[in-house]
């Protein structure tokens, strides 16, 4: 029997027979978790800078440390079974960025060191890094490009 | 055209009985800790199964998937005329790599999830053409190569959409015959129908059960009309693997048209985990339903439990790529009917 | 020091939750949600909007991903204001050396020493 069922009328029924995701539970931990995990930044930013006077130096060593800790806990097998209830919250943090480019590390190591690992790294954080840097770019442009019209 | 063995749009009835000689089942971790634990052949804790990666531990399920049922069926590989066999990663590799050292002649399947159902579907049709005595189905999947194939590194730290099933790693296989066996009762293949296609337009890869239910729907109840049957005429109907959602929208399309499943219908994708497992809509992947029906259906014919069956293997017919450029997903129904 | 522990959680947590609105209501993957929050990191660094919540959170603005946007708009600025042109080129990357070197490199070990697991 051949259903009677335009793509829109489908969409809307099959939408109405699948649950949603469980905001009441999400948004609570991925304002927790994501919370904390900035939060443990702030400890370690609050740390380096009693011990460095230069500002930009702590706020960088607070991002590797961050960094770091989100490749040991992924390369623990530690982050995938926190991000299964932060979200978000897992996601969002630099610690997040870090853990996308250990997973691919680990995973695609058995395709090789240089065209597994070595290539693939990239397979998740490559967009961020290529569009966040082209839109610096295309900043860098406007804002000198202001400054001598302006200068 | 409508040939002389073929009934309404697709279905298929062969002159005599396609029997089911032997049956092997296998599971990993997740597997055994579900509801088909004590029914699996074989099972392991460890889902590398002895390799250094999991792609040679899918490999090494179709082995053991393999030497099991001959050993079982007391038969060598040499009596084989035809092994058909599939799985979900690239170009089938797994099947390949597997079947390799046993010599036997070999094509390899893909339909997705529905891959067993269309290895019985085109076993039965060479046995009852005459090209085959016996044929062997494989099919398998594994939760970790599917996630590399499909979706992210393992410890990628995602969340899953509630609609997601989780890619069963394990397998099952199937002996067919033209004879039945000498010694007992066998399942024997009465009919088969080979589906058509069909797209509603669903894109999202983590609700696949909305994207096969369609599929699913057409089939079985395409099969009943040209069977001139009703649900009341099986004492199970299962479709493959489209889990709470797929399973909830045939239901529903089922009872609008009018069709009365009378409690008789269920599916593969819900027969595997435990909700205490949160594999939240349920199981999927080739070796779901081969697995399903390998471990648990044919076990219950075997004890008398069911007498006729209708094994409806789902397939989302999707790759990495479509979806990326953006193609909705078709899906894919085969029908199988099993009676003892 | 608690209050900036507090503030920090506060907004840190608060974006977190905002990104999984659009997780859960909406199609989009989160691969694009990330893209998408480095290049609104970059706009609202450009407009020297971002900057006056660092400074008021802390490691609550800078460590989520907008914060890295904002890093590389600071980091062109900074380098065109010193160096001119080539600024545009050196600032972003420069800025944001010392992480993805980092990233890079222990991901690297992590995946020589690290075994998937599931």
């Amino acid at each position: 029997m051949r259903l009677s069922l335009s793509k829109e009328q489908y969409a809307a029924f099959s939408g109405r027979m699948s649950p949603a995701s469980p905001l009441a539970r999400d948004l609570p931990l991925a304002f927790l978790i994501g919370g904390s995990i900035t939060a443990v930044g702030q400890c370690f930013l609050e740390l380096y800078s009693s011990l460095i006077s230069d500002e930009k130096t702590a706020a960088a060593l607070t991002s590797v440390t961050l960094i770091f800790l989100g490749i040991l806990f992924s390369a623990l097998n530690l982050y995938p079974r926190l991000a299964k209830y932060g979200g978000a919250g897992t996601l969002v943090p630099i610690t997040g960025f870090s853990n996308s480019m250990a997973s691919a590390a680990i995973e695609f190591k058995s395709e090789g060191l240089v065209t597994g690992l070595g290539a693939k790294m990239f397979v998740i954080a490559g967009p961020v890094i290529v569009y966040g840097v082209s839109a610096s770019v295309l900043y860098g442009v406007i804002y000198y490009l202001i400054g001598r019209i302006g200068g | 055209m409508t040939g002389t063995k073929k009934h309404g749009s697709i279905t298929y009835l062969p002159d005599s009985p396609v029997y089911i000689t032997s049956r092997a089942s296998l599971g990993g971790s997740e597997e055994k800790a579900g509801k088909l634990a004590s029914l699996l052949d074989i099972s392991s804790e460890d889902d590398y199964f002895g390799e250094d990666t999991w792609e040679k531990a899918e490999t090494a399920i179709v082995r053991m998937l393999v030497d099991q049922l001959y050993k079982s069926a007391q038969t060598t590989p040499e009596s084989t005329d035809l092994f058909l066999g599939g799985d979900l990663q690239k170009q089938c590799m797994a099947t390949s790599l597997g079947l390799l050292p046993y010599g036997v002649p070999y094509l390899g399947l893909y339909g997705a999830c529905s891959t067993f159902a269309e290895g019985l579907a085109l076993a039965s049709l060479a046995i009852d053409g005459g090209f085959a005595s016996s044929a062997g189905v494989v099919a398998t999947s594994h939760f970790c190569t599917a996630e590399r194939e499909y979706r992210t590194p393992l410890v990628y730290g995602n969340q899953r959409q509630p609609t997601a099933q989780r890619t069963v790693t394990g397998g099952g296989a199937i002996l067919l015959s033209k004879d039945a066996p000498k010694d007992r009762a066998a399942p024997h293949i009465t009919a088969f129908a080979i589906g058509k296609m069909r797209d509603l337009g669903i894109k999202d890869a983590s609700n696949m059960g909305a994207a096969m239910a369609p599929a699913a729907f057409e089939t079985i109840s395409t099969f009943l009309e040209d069977t001139r049957q009703t649900p009341e005429d099986f004492d199970l109907i299962v479709s493959g693997d489209l889990g709470n959602v797929g399973h909830r929208i045939v239901s529903r399309l089922a009872e609008a048209a009018g069709i009365d499943f009378g409690g008789r219908y269920d599916d593969c994708g819900r027969m595997v985990f435990d909700p205490s497992q949160d594999t939240h809509a349920g199981a999927s992947g080739c070796g779901c339903s081969a697995m399903v029906l390998t471990a648990s259906l044919l076990r219950r014919m075997e004890e008398g439990k069911i007498k006729r069956l209708l094994f409806a293997g789902t397939g989302a017919l999707l790759s990495a790529t479509s979806l990326l450029q953006g193609e909705s997903i078709p899906g894919i129904c085969h029908a199988v009917a099993i009676e003892i | 020091m608690l209050a900036s522990l507090l503030r920090a959680f506060l907004v840190g947590g608060g974006i977190c939750l905002v990104v999984q609105i659009f997780i859960d209501l909406t199609a989009l993957t989160p691969a694009r949600i990330l893209t998408a929050l480095v290049v609104l990191g970059v706009f609202l660094g450009a407009l020297g909007l971002y900057q006056p919540l660092v400074d008021f959170a802390g490691a609550g603005a800078s460590v989520p991903l907008p914060g890295f946007g904002n890093l590389l708009a600071q980091g062109v600025k900074e380098e065109i204001d010193a160096s001119g042109a080539i600024g545009i080129l050196t600032g972003g990357m420069k800025a944001a050396s010392a992480g993805l070197t980092a990233a890079i490199f222990f991901s690297f070990i992590a995946g020589l020493l690290g075994k998937s697991r599931n």
